[in-house]
C-alpha cells in the first residue's frame, strides 16, 4: 500500500516515519507525476502560504484535486486543512481562519475527545493551528476547541487542526490505512 | 468546552521547527522585504534592524531590532516572524517574547551581551534558535532549551564554505557517536562538553534531537541545495536575497531549490538568469577578529 504524503515542505518526515512504522510504503510527492497509482493520500503541517506557492509552482493543484475527489482516503494536518478549504483546493466545504488561536506563545497541547474515535481522548498539538470557522452540511465535526471545530470529516477527507505526527498516537494514520483496505464503498468529497 | 492547555511544552517548541522543514527563512528589515519574502514561499522571516552584510560593514555594536520595526513586519505577514536578541541578554528575550515574536534567534550575529552564559530558554514561553560549529556547542544550547538549531556559517559573507564546514563537522560527529561501544558514550559526552543525555539521544535518533537548518553565507540556489544535500533540514538565508541584484526572483529561485535539491535539473532552472548574487567576502581577508562564528561558549 502506497500513501503519498505532499514533501513541499512541512513535516512530511513526521508522517512519512509514522506511516512506515505501520507498514504502509510513504512516498514523497513533489510533483503530478509523483501522485500515480497512490492508495492513499497525507497533507502534512507546514505553512500553508508556502505549500500553496508551492502547489501553484508545480501545478499540483488539479491533479490533487482529481485524486482526492475520485475516493482516495486522504488526511490532512493543521496547514493541511487549510489547503483544502473553500479558499483554496475547495476540496472540503469549510472556511478556516488560520492561527486562529494566536501566535506560537499560545501554541499548545491538550487531550481531545474525537467522535466515533474508539480509544480515549488524544493528545493533540496545536501549532499556530488554524480552526474552523464554518462548515457546510456534509462535514461531520468530530472535535472542538474553545467551541470552535478542530477535526472534520467529509466522505474520504479526514483534516485536524492539530498534529498527530508529532505524538506517538498512531489512530488518525491508522484510520487512514484502514480506509484504504476498507471495500471499496468510498463517496468522494 | 474548558479543555485544559498545556503551552510552552518542549514539543510545542520544537513543534513549529518541525513546521518549517523543507523552507527557507529570510532576514527582511522593513515590511515590504517582509511581503516580498512571504510571496516568494519564505516559511518564516527574521525581523532585522539590519542585514548581516550592513552589521559588518557598519561595525559597532549590533543589538536587539526596535519593536516598532518588528511590529510593522509582523503586521505584513501571517507567516511566523524570528528576531534575534545578543547572546546572553535575557531581558532582550524578554523584550522579543512580550511582542510575541514567534521564534528568538540567541545569535552571534548580534554583539555578545555575556562573555561566558547563554540565555536560560527554560525560562522562556517563546522558543529559541541557537548557532553552533559543532555537535557539542548545539548539544549545549540544547541543553539550555534550544528548540531548534542552525549551523553558524559566517553571516553576511556570502561564501558558504564556513556553513558547510559546520554542517560537515555535526554531521561526522553523529556518525562517529553512532559507530561507539555504549560503555564508550560517557567518555564522548566530556569530549564533547555535552549531556550524557543528549548524546544517548543523538546516538538513538541519529541526529540532533531537535530540528537543524543551515545558516549563514547561503546565497545562491545551489548553495541551498548543497546544504539540504549535506543533511540540513532548510536554511536561513540572510544577506544573500536583499543584497542580490533581484530579490524576488533570488527569493523564489532558493525557495524552490530548497525544495528540489535532490533533483540537480531543478535546482539549474531555479538558477538561469538571476542577475548577479551579493558579492561575497572570501573568509581569510576577515582575520581572526572578523569571524562571527567564534562568539557562543
Amino acid at each position: 500500500m502506497t500513501i503519498g504524503v505532499l514533501a513541499l515542505q512541512g513535516d512530511f518526515e513526521a508522517h512519512a516515519d509514522l506511516l512506515a512504522a505501520l507498514g504502509a510504503d510513504a512516498r514523497a510527492v513533489r510533483t503530478p507525476e509523483e501522485l500515480s497509482d497512490l492508495d492513499g493520500l497525507v497533507l502534512p503541517g507546514g505553512e500553508s502560504t508556502t505549500m500553496t506557492l508551492g502547489i501553484e509552482r508545480e501545478r499540483l493543484a488539479g491533479p490533487l484535486r482529481e485524486l482526492i475527489r475520485s475516493g482516495t482516503p486522504t488526511l490532512a494536518t493543521c496547514a493541511g486543512l487549510i489547503v483544502l478549504d473553500r479558499q483554496h483546493l475547495g476540496i472540503l466545504d469549510v472556511t478556516t481562519r488560520r492561527n486562529a488561536f494566536g501566535r506560537q506563545v499560545r501554541s499548545f497541547e491538550t487531550q481531545i475527545d474525537l467522535a466515533g474515535m474508539p480509544g480515549g481522548p488524544l493528545c493533540a498539538v496545536f501549532i499556530r493551528a488554524p480552526w474552523v470557522e464554518e462548515a457546510g452540511p456534509g462535514v461531520e465535526v468530530l472535535a472542538e476547541v474553545d467551541g470552535h471545530p478542530v477535526a472534520v470529516r467529509q466522505a474520504n477527507v479526514l483534516a485536524v487542526a492539530f498534529h498527530p505526527e508529532l505524538t506517538e498516537d498512531t489512530r488518525l494514520h491508522r484510520w487512514l490505512l484502514d480506509s484504504v483496505s476498507a471495500p471499496r464503498a468510498r463517496t468522494a468529497a | 468546552m474548558a479543555e485544559v492547555k498545556d503551552t510552552a511544552t518542549f514539543r510545542v517548541k520544537a513543534g513549529l521547527a518541525e513546521m518549517l522543514k523543507g523552507g527557507v527563512i529570510m532576514d527582511v528589515v522593513t515590511a515590504e522585504q517582509a511581503r516580498i519574502a512571504e510571496a516568494a514561499g519564505a516559511v518564516a522571516v527574521m525581523a532585522l534592524e539590519r542585514v548581516p552584510a550592513d552589521i559588518r560593514a557598519a561595525g559597532g555594536v549590533a543589538r536587539m531590532a526596535d519593536p516598532t520595526k518588528i511590529e510593522e513586519i509582523q503586521g505584513a505577514v501571517t507567516i511566523p516572524v524570528m528576531a534575534k536578541a545578543r547572546i546572553g541578554h535575557f531581558a532582550e528575550a524578554q523584550v522579543l517574547e512580550a511582542l510575541e515574536v514567534d521564534y528568538v534567534d540567541e545569535s552571534e550575529v548580534l554583539t555578545p551581551a555575556d562573555e561566558s552564559n547563554h540565555i536560560d530558554k527554560w525560562a522562556f514561553n517563546v522558543p529559541f534558535v541557537c548557532g553552533a560549529t559543532n555537535l557539542g556547542e548545539a548539544l549545549r544550547r540544547i541543553a539550555e532549551g534550544a528548540a531548534m538549531i542552525r549551523t553558524k556559517g559566517e553571516a553576511g559573507t556570502g561564501n558558504v564554505v564556513e556553513a558547510v564546514r559546520h554542517m560537515r563537522a555535526i554531521q561526522g560527529e553523529v556518525r562517529r557517536l553512532g559507530s561507539l561501544d555504549p560503555a564508550e558514550l560517557p567518555s564522548a559526552a566530556k569530549a564533547l562538553q555535552a549531556p550524557l543525555d543528549l548524546v544517548r539521544m543523538v546516538v538513538e535518533k541519529r541526529g540532533l534531537p531537535v530540528v537543524n537548518f543551515s545558516a549563514g553565507g547561503i546565497a545562491t540556489p545551489a548553495d541551498a541545495a548543497l546544504m539540504m544535500q549535506l543533511g540540513a533540514e532548510g536554511v536561513f538565508v540572510g544577506s544573500g536575497i536583499f543584497k542580490s541584484e533581484d530579490p524576488e526572483r533570488t527569493a523564489n529561485a532558493i525557495v524552490e531549490a530548497t525544495t528540489h535539491f535532490d533533483d540537480p535539473a531543478r535546482v539549474a532552472g531555479a538558477s538561469r538568469d538571476l542577475g548577479a548574487a551579493m558579492a561575497g567576502i572570501e573568509i581569510a581577508a576577515l582575520g581572526d577578529d572578523g569571524l562571527i562564528q567564534t562568539r557562543g561558549w
